[in-house]
């Protein structure tokens, strides 16, 4: 089956005064149709440029994709002129961004603003859309819907807002949902409430979904498969259960262990990934995680390790650490008892 | 009435363990005035951000408080530290009423309580050297002065894992992390014996939250100190405190042991709360069940009558929307204000 969508070598850079910022650095998936896949990382890790990137909204200057490609129903997104990707953007693409305080214009109306695609793109007049509106705010399960058409931004909590972009955002039907952090500016019920609806969306349209997010209990209960970013680069991809069951790279494992979690047992000191993601204007040459990492060795820092399957795991996980792959010394270990990790590097040296 | 009430109450918790107890809060009240007019402003309403919330810290302990945004928590911690006057109430420090404290009084007390704040870019002046902002607190209290100031500066930026020598730089040298560590430092300099930590790692990265959490923990028993941890994420709550008082709506509506509260909770707000958070694991989260609540939190201005939950709660009765449940001892050292706990 041909990919909806198939990310090839992807570099997005900023051109600062203080030098070239690689946030994007030769990023690679793919994605099924109707698939749900969660990017996962920190501030700075590039996730949310990747989406982006896809859209083709890169602040330009100082951003530029510089290398790769990006085929949308086997179309580069990439070639296409301005009016081509207008023609896909909010039509077959959509996005929900992370703060719906200001994602959406105070100054329209929320009918205004949820019509405005489906008269763009679906050629829609205005009592049509007007009616497919009210449709689209029930559908998200905003109460009352018809009275609130008129209504601004303003007059609308986090949460209902938040609904709004998703209305906006499956108003014409995309084959893909972008959903950049669409529930970290809520609360933790209203999360629940919006995950929900998200979820019950993705299954009755069979809409693709790209969930990005820092949070791995988010990916946990929505997604089939994780890629893990860290410094520009897609460290770690595999099936959601594999990767919480068989995580294959130590800044995954260093996620895992650093989050507390509401069903732990026992009050277990935190052991947090020491130290702080990497510069992007200046790389250091090797793994890009090798200075935080507790398991590195010479050649982490000399060579930089590519995005490899794993053995003693799934066919379709890879990560990029040359600790985890074949003949490396960190096939057997078991990132929750790292005592064992200690002994070995030690035997080893 | 609702006074009276809460008055039998708060004796009923405080005589249980007072001598133990640093701070003691009794039914708090914090009401902002909402006004209309120009030039004569007259009050139309209030905004009851805190109303009526009775709780005790234990010297030595961690008292978690979680609630969604505008529950009242923040506001809480600020009327406790007398950043706000409390509109009612009493705030019994070491048995002393800091609501009746007068300013110079309440300013050499400061030294004891202290606060850390949330957003670790707005909470440090920018035109100030990390030297002056740590050092600031030990000037104004008069604990330090010169060669003595910038020593007992620089054991504070050790203390909490930053470089000694970057007493000169500027906030915006520094990461987010590094921000909250001289948030921290500021907060240590004085000694205080009581620590408001308002939401100190939301703004960060999960991985240097980890690092925070644990230096807070460090310092806790290294400098003996008492902590009100307020925070919206229930996991780490769990993580750090003996103690967890939920808030909605500008009360509390369970307050128990940390073991309690995550494994028996009664209240069903807390229920809904603690079903909402995802945990990073898909063979749990797939089977769990989970109990969404419908709508949004309503205004504190107009709070629900009776039980201020009934609206969203999927156990209401009619009794709910009438009669404001007790806050009630259900089982030792575990509250709850609900007419159908459990």
């Amino acid at each position: 089956m041909p990919e909806l969508l198939e990310v090839k070598d992807l570099h997005t850079q900023f051109f600062t005064r203080d030098g070239v910022v690689r946030a994007v650095d030769g990023v690679s998936f793919e994605l099924a149709a109707g698939e749900t896949l969660g990017i996962v990382g920190e501030s700075g890790c590039g996730k949310s440029v990747t989406a982006l990137s896809l859209m083709r909204l890169i602040p330009q200057p100082p951003g530029r994709i510089t290398k790769g490609e990006i085929l949308f129903d086997g179309q580069d997104v990439l070639k296409m002129d301005d009016d081509e990707v207008r023609g896909i953007r909010g039509n077959r693409v959509a996005m929900i961004f992370q703060d719906p305080m200001t994602s959406l214009n105070p100054v329209l109306t929320i009918s205004r603003q949820v019509s405005e695609a489906l008269e763009l793109h679906l050629r829609m007049d205005r009592t049509e859309s007007r009616k497919r509106t009210v449709e689209l705010l029930e559908l998200v399960g905003i109460p009352s819907a018809k009275s609130r058409l008129d209504d601004y931004p303003h007059q609308f909590s986090g949460g209902m807002r938040q609904r709004v972009m998703i209305a906006m955002a499956l108003s014409c039907n995309p084959k893909l949902i972008l959903a950049d952090e669409p529930t970290t500016a809520l609360d933790v019920t209203i999360q629940a409430q919006i995950l929900d609806l998200l979820k019950n969306l993705a299954r009755e349209f069979r809409t693709a979904f790209i969930l990005i997010t820092h949070d791995l209990g988010v990916v946990a209960g929505m997604t089939q498969r994780i890629h893990v970013m860290y410094g520009g680069k897609i460290v770690e991809k595999a099936d959601t259960g594999e990767l919480f069951a068989n995580p294959k790279h130590p800044y995954t494992w260093g996620l895992l262990r650093s989050i507390p979690r509401l069903d732990e047992t026992r009050r277990e000191k935190l052991r947090p990934i020491e130290g702080l993601p990497p510069d992007l204007i200046a790389l250091p040459p090797g793994c890009r995680f090798a200075a935080r990492c507790q398991y590195k060795r010479d050649v982490c820092t000399e060579k930089e390790p590519e995005l490899v399957s794993i053995p003693n795991a799934k066919a379709d996980h890879e990560a990029r650490c040359w600790g985890t792959q074949a003949g490396g010394w960190l096939v057997d270990v078991d990132y929750r008892t790292d005592t064992t990790v200690f002994a070995t590097a030690k035997a080893d040296a | 009435m609702a006074i009276g009430v809460a008055d039998v109450r708060s004796t009923s918790t405080a005589t249980a363990d007072s001598g133990r107890n640093l701070l003691e809060v009794r039914a708090l009240k914090m009401h902002f005035p909402l006004t209309q007019g120009i030039i004569f402003q007259r009050q139309v309403g209030a905004v009851r951000a805190v109303d009526g919330v009775d709780f005790f810290v234990e010297k030595g302990e961690t008292l978690g408080l979680v609630g969604e945004s505008g529950c009242g928590k923040s506001t809480t911690g600020r009327a406790i530290l007398q950043l706000y006057k409390p509109t009612a109430g009493e705030v019994l420090f070491d048995g002393i009423d800091l609501v009746k404290l007068g300013g110079e009084q309440m300013r050499r007390m400061r030294r004891r309580l202290q606060m850390i704040f949330q957003d670790p870019y707005a909470s440090l002046n920018p035109r100030m050297t990390v030297g002056n902002i740590i050092g600031e607190p030990l000037e104004v209290h008069n604990l330090a002065k010169g060669k003595e100031k910038t020593e007992r500066v620089q054991e504070l930026l050790r203390v909490v894992g930053l470089n000694p020598y970057f007493t000169n730089r500027y906030p915006h040298e520094f990461s987010g992390g590094q921000r909250q560590r001289i948030g921290i430092a500021r907060a240590l300099a004085v000694e205080p014996d009581f620590i408001v930590a308002d939401e100190p790692i939301s703004a960060l990265d999960v991985s240097i939250q980890a690092q925070v959490i644990n230096l807070l923990e460090e310092l806790q028993s290294k400098f003996h100190l008492t902590f009100l941890f307020i925070a919206h994420d229930l996991s780490v709550v769990r993580h750090i405190s003996d103690r967890v008082a939920v808030m909605y709506l500008g009360k509390i509506v369970e307050l128990a042991d940390r073991r309690a509260l995550y494994e028996r909770p009664l209240h069903p707000y807390s229920q809904a709360l603690l079903s909402a958070v995802p945990i990073p694991d898909p063979a749990i989260e797939t089977k769990r069940k989970r109990i969404i609540l419908t709508g949004d939190v309503p205004s504190p201005v107009n709070p629900p009558s009776g039980c201020r939950f009934h609206t969203r709660c999927w156990k209401a009765q009619p009794i709910c929307s009438e009669v404001d449940p007790e806050f009630k001892e259900h089982e030792p050292r575990h509250w709850a204000a609900c007419h159908f706990p459990g």
